[in-house]
């Protein structure tokens, strides 16, 4: 049995396929979203935008603007705090430079806020903005992100620019960030190589297109602060930008979060929310700002688009030697996200391959005149997982390897340290494993690489393997707080952002497995910033695995307390009390005997309790052996009134304080408490606070690992590709929810193949977007994608809650680099630039295909 | 203009602007379930029925409705619980953003095709976009829900 197994046989509530606790809400349609809960009258505040790339604003003519029946105020850039700030939702000091004001008399990119506008109702606003008269200085601008670094022309020339982190930032020279990194001699290793592969892959910048659009809604409380409610991942970092950029106290801002409709890294961004918090700090009324599609598309936070320069060498037996990642990433106007995100694209992608004996990495993140690109699920490891599998790829098909093969050759294992991992050490990898099974799923053996059938389309298949992290290592920080409620139920308070993922559930389930107790006796009260403990935000694929251990501490924490309390209450010392979920029982005379002489042993057996400390999660395993799942319940139903008896009878007031006092007294009999007694005891003459909150930060970030095998079929006559089936195996640790683990590999796939098949961002000379709405840009369908097949193979992390990894964002790395090697065994064509639409497939085939062309 | 409809099995009659659409109108008579996510008629999020027949309210002038029948989630909500938690049993509402409008399409889809095949279910669908489930779970759902229909057994 594995250790996964092995957990997995005594948990209850945890790796349960549990439905999420605000199922039936969403499904009923209920309102429960930023939209749906505003009650009374909100100011409707839009913003005017750009026409042009790069411009200078001269002149703003407002009068007849500001006459239309039913505008409350419009405000321009000498309107605005004159300090610049980031809106990347990141820790402090953010590595994203600080480039951005709320209004800024130089507009960057097409879209780029002019004036805000705020009125009574949509149609007044509306109005409004067309009677707005702007003169602009128009200045030439930089639209191919090859010819930013070192041109002339500058994004930023403004003194006031400044980065707060040494990311290699440089405004002078279009510089968002750049470094090099590396191990070993990677030209002299690449020249002892036979062979050598070497390509430039182009990754677009794609949409989130999260269903529900950018929106936020703001009015000001009876303490005269700021209240803001918005759809968003991050409301710590939310209320420290919007500080910013409003340049108030961050003790002014509450930020909180109702349901939100998708997120996908889109919302780690702060777009929406400084437009309405400036227009209600200005005017004292109630406003929101719901972003429509269209400036979804055109002003928003997308996937940086990067180009990947890789070398990758080789000996003819197969073993992998070097690796060359060069990353050349777009940020767009504004620099959210910039530094970061490029890091991905070598720190995992390059670690995948496990016996290089030299690597090198390095990146430049230019600034240009597009559209400021942001967080987007996967993060850069998607860009540079598309360029490294797909050399690699291209590698196998060279040397006649079994691409498979060449994987198992050289692919990262258990107890590696990874050098180009922030050189950590993977103490749980089953990446072996997801190799095996995923090319049994696909029949790997039998398909590969293609074949052709009756109807003259060929059948292929392509694979890819992916990594991605558990956190930002050492910065990530996750808080839990729960309180024991008075009937004997539980509220977790957590600061991370359900955003459709199930966090609050999965957290929920870690919680009441540590305390015994069913899931609908855990209630959550998620992300505010006045009642939530700290939390980073939801991102980083860091909410199981950071937050989640901070449940669990926390929940450890409490039944310390509660042991504590339950001591007080049956006068009994609470080292001679054990925890159990419903209530509290005394122990038998024999275990307290034992515990007397351990505790002379070791010199502990003051804190020898119940509550294990040293393996909260494993130490649990008698409990549930001999308790029966239904106890719970019945227990909770007859147990109180015995209890109840028992104490009135047994607990004058002093006896009860020499107990507490005599700390080493234990019961002669069997005594018992419930949950529900303890906690009512607590709220009369009460000095125990039965709550306790836990923070967590990880050292390391453990990658969840996977493999993804396409199988197509292709019509060589219009170089259209049918997605037939595919097969994707994770491991994540220990899966806390099978079937939410799996709908967002489902859906993370879904993405990835929408992203490598249809998805494309294409920018007119002038820097207008194309693809600004749904009818251009195409998300898939439910027609779009074959059959989707995804199991797990978990390994288990020993740092994690419950040996849990990350699942949110590995799952889209894998379609991209799969299809193109799927298409190319098809062809004999290695497409390098996303999308890969039937044109460029049909043209690669014909030989008459440039890059960049469609 | 005058406006009255059979709303959710009320008459309700409003003054409403011209060019309101079906679905402003809906949303100002307090049908939160309909919402909308691209306002050219791609996503599917705000279908309701205008008499019986799935409709995306954002492309339907709310005089369009003028003595119809129009029925929301808010008006199904027995339906909606039923086979909404085979939906929620696969995990695959997830952020919920398009569970009314996808909802919606699919009762309409059983109403018409009682005992639909995968690919009938799939094109009924189609043009209920949903960015977070990657569809499949919702699939699994709703062929649960069939089979339970049908007598099978509650996944």
């Amino acid at each position: 049995m594995s250790r996964v197994e092995e957990v997995s046989c005594v948990l209850r509530t945890v790796n349960q396929p549990l439905p999420k606790k605000d199922s039936m809400a969403l499904v009923t349609g209920k309102p429960v979203f930023l939209d749906d809960v505003l009650q009374g009258n909100y100011l409707v505040v839009k913003v005017l935008r750009s026409p042009h790339a790069n411009a200078m604003i001269e002149a703003v003519k407002l009068d007849t603007a500001k006459k239309v029946p039913g505008i409350e105020g419009i405000y321009t850039w000498q309107d605005v705090p004159d300090k610049r700030f980031t809106m990347a939702g990141q820790t402090y000091p953010e590595p994203s430079p600080y480039d951005r004001l709320l209004l800024d008399r130089h507009v960057r990119y097409v879209g780029d806020p002019v004036a805000i506008v705020a009125g009574k109702d949509e149609a007044c606003v509306d109005r409004a903005l067309k009677m707005i008269k702007v003169t602009y200085q128009v200045l030439p601008a930089i639209s191919d992100f090859h010819q930013a670094k070192d041109n002339p022309l500058l994004v930023h020339p403004e003194e006031n620019w400044k980065s707060l982190c040494p990311v290699g930032a440089d405004n002078r020279r279009n510089l968002c960030a750049s470094e090099l990194d590396g191990q070993g001699d990677v030209e002299q290793v690449l020249q002892e190589c036979d062979e050598v592969v070497e390509g430039t892959y182009h990754v677009k910048a794609n949409q989130q297109a999260m269903m529900e659009t950018f929106r936020t809604a703001c009015y000001i409380d009876t303490y005269g602060r700021l209240n803001v409610i918005s759809s968003t991942q991050i409301v710590f970092h939310a209320r420290r930008i919007i500080a910013h950029a409003l340049d108030i106290p961050q003790s002014k801002i509450r930020v909180t979060k109702p349901r939100i409709g998708g997120g996908f890294g889109a919302k780690q961004t702060v777009v929406a929310e400084i437009f309405p918090a400036f227009v209600t700090w200005k005017t004292g009324k109630p406003s929101k700002m719901i972003f429509s599609r269209y400036e979804s598309q055109i002003a928003s936070s997308p996937r940086h688009e990067m180009e990947v320069h890789v070398r990758i060498g080789a000996m003819r037996d197969g073993h992998i030697r070097a690796i060359d990642v060069d990353t050349l990433s777009d940020t767009g106007a504004y620099g959210e996200h910039g530094p970061t995100t490029v890091g991905l694209s070598g720190h995992k992608s390059i670690p995948l391959y496990g016996k290089l004996d030299a690597y090198r990495f390095h990146y430049d993140v230019v600034y240009t005149n597009h559209m400021s690109a942001g967080a987007y699920r996967g993060y850069g490891a998607t860009q540079g997982l598309f360029a490294v599998e797909t050399a690699v790829n291209e590698l196998a098909a060279r040397l006649a390897i079994d691409p498979v093969k060449l994987r198992e050759m050289n692919m990262v294992r258990q107890g590696q340290i990874m050098p180009a991992y922030y050189g950590e050490r993977t103490d749980s990898c089953a990446l072996d494993r997801c190799l095996k099974r995923a090319a049994q799923m696909i029949g790997w053996e039998e398909k590969y690489p293609c074949r052709r059938m009756d109807n003259g389309k060929i059948r292929s298949v392509g694979m890819a393997m992916a990594m991605q992290g558990s956190g930002i290592s050492g910065v990530d920080t996750g808080s839990a707080e729960i309180k024991l409620m008075e009937d004997g139920t539980y509220t977790l308070y957590i600061g991370s952002a359900d955003m459709g993922t199930g966090c609050d559930t999965i957290l929920a389930q870690m919680a009441a497995e540590v305390l015994e107790c069913p899931l609908k006796d855990i209630s959550v009260c998620a992300a505010d910033t006045d009642s939530s403990p700290y939390d980073s935000g939801s991102y980083a694929s860091s909410t199981t695995y950071v937050t989640g251990k901070a449940v669990v501490d926390a929940c450890e924490k409490l039944k310390g307390q509660i042991l504590k309390e339950a001591g007080k209450l049956l006068g009994i010392g609470e080292e001679w009390l054990e925890f159990e979920g419903t209530g509290v029982r005394s122990l038998p005379e024999a275990a307290v005997t034992e515990a007397r002489s351990d505790a002379a042993g070791t010199g502990e057996g003051q804190n020898r309790g119940k509550v294990r400390d040293d393996g909260p999660l494993w130490g649990c395993e008698n409990l549930h052996d001999d308790r029966p799942a239904q106890g719970c319940e019945n227990l909770r139903d007859d147990g109180p009134a015995q209890g109840c008896e028992n104490l009135q009878e047994d607990r004058p007031a002093q006896e009860h304080e020499n107990a507490s006092m005599d700390r080493g007294a234990p019961a002669l009999e069997d005594r018992w408490i419930s949950l529900g007694e303890i906690a009512a005891g607590a709220t009369c003459g009460g000095q125990i606070a039965l709550q306790a909150a836990a923070a967590n930060s990880s050292p390391v970030s453990p990658p969840p690992f996977m493999v993804g095998m396409a199988e197509i079929e292709l019509d060589p006559e219009t170089g259209e590709v049918e997605l037939l089936d595919y097969a994707a195996v994770v491991d994540c640790g220990t899966p806390i929810n099978p079937n939410l683990a799996r709908v967002q590999t489902e859906g993370g796939l879904v993405q990835g193949i929408g992203m490598a098949l249809y998805e494309n961002i294409q920018y007119t000379d002038e820097g207008r977007l194309r693809n600004n709405s749904f009818m251009q840009y195409k998300i898939p369908t439910r027609l779009d994608m074959g059959r989707l097949r995804v199991e797990f193979e978990s390994s288990y992390e020993p740092t994690g809650p419950f040996g849990a990894k990350s699942i949110g964002e590995i799952v889209i790395n894998t379609p991209a680099p799969a299809l193109a090697h799927a298409i190319a065994n098809a062809t004999g064509a290695w497409l390098k630039e996303l999308p890969f639409t039937s044109e460029k497939i049909y043209k690669a085939m014909n030989g008459s295909f440039t890059e960049g062309e469609i | 203009m005058k406006l009255s409809m059979i709303l959710n099995g009320r008459k309700t009659e409003e003054e409403i602007a011209e060019g309101m659409t079906l679905y402003d109108f809906l949303r100002s008579q307090g049908c939160s379930s309909v919402k909308c996510g691209c306002e050219t008629s791609n996503c599917g999020l705000c279908t309701v029925f205008l008499n019986e027949k799935p409709v995306l309210s954002c492309s339907v002038l709310a005089m369009r409705a003028q003595g119809c029948h129009v029925d929301t989630l808010e008006g199904l909500q027995e339906e909606a619980k039923e086979f909404g938690t085979f939906i929620a049993n696969q995990g695959a509402e997830q952020c919920g953003f398009c569970n009314p409008g996808m909802i919606m399409n699919a009762i309409a889809l059983f109403r018409e095709i009682p005992d639909p095949t995968a690919e009938e279910i799939k094109e009924y669908l189609a043009g209920n976009l949903c960015r977070c489930s990657g569809y499949e779970g919702q699939l699994r759902g709703i062929l649960n829900f069939l089979d339970w229909k049908k007598g099978g057994v509650r996944e």
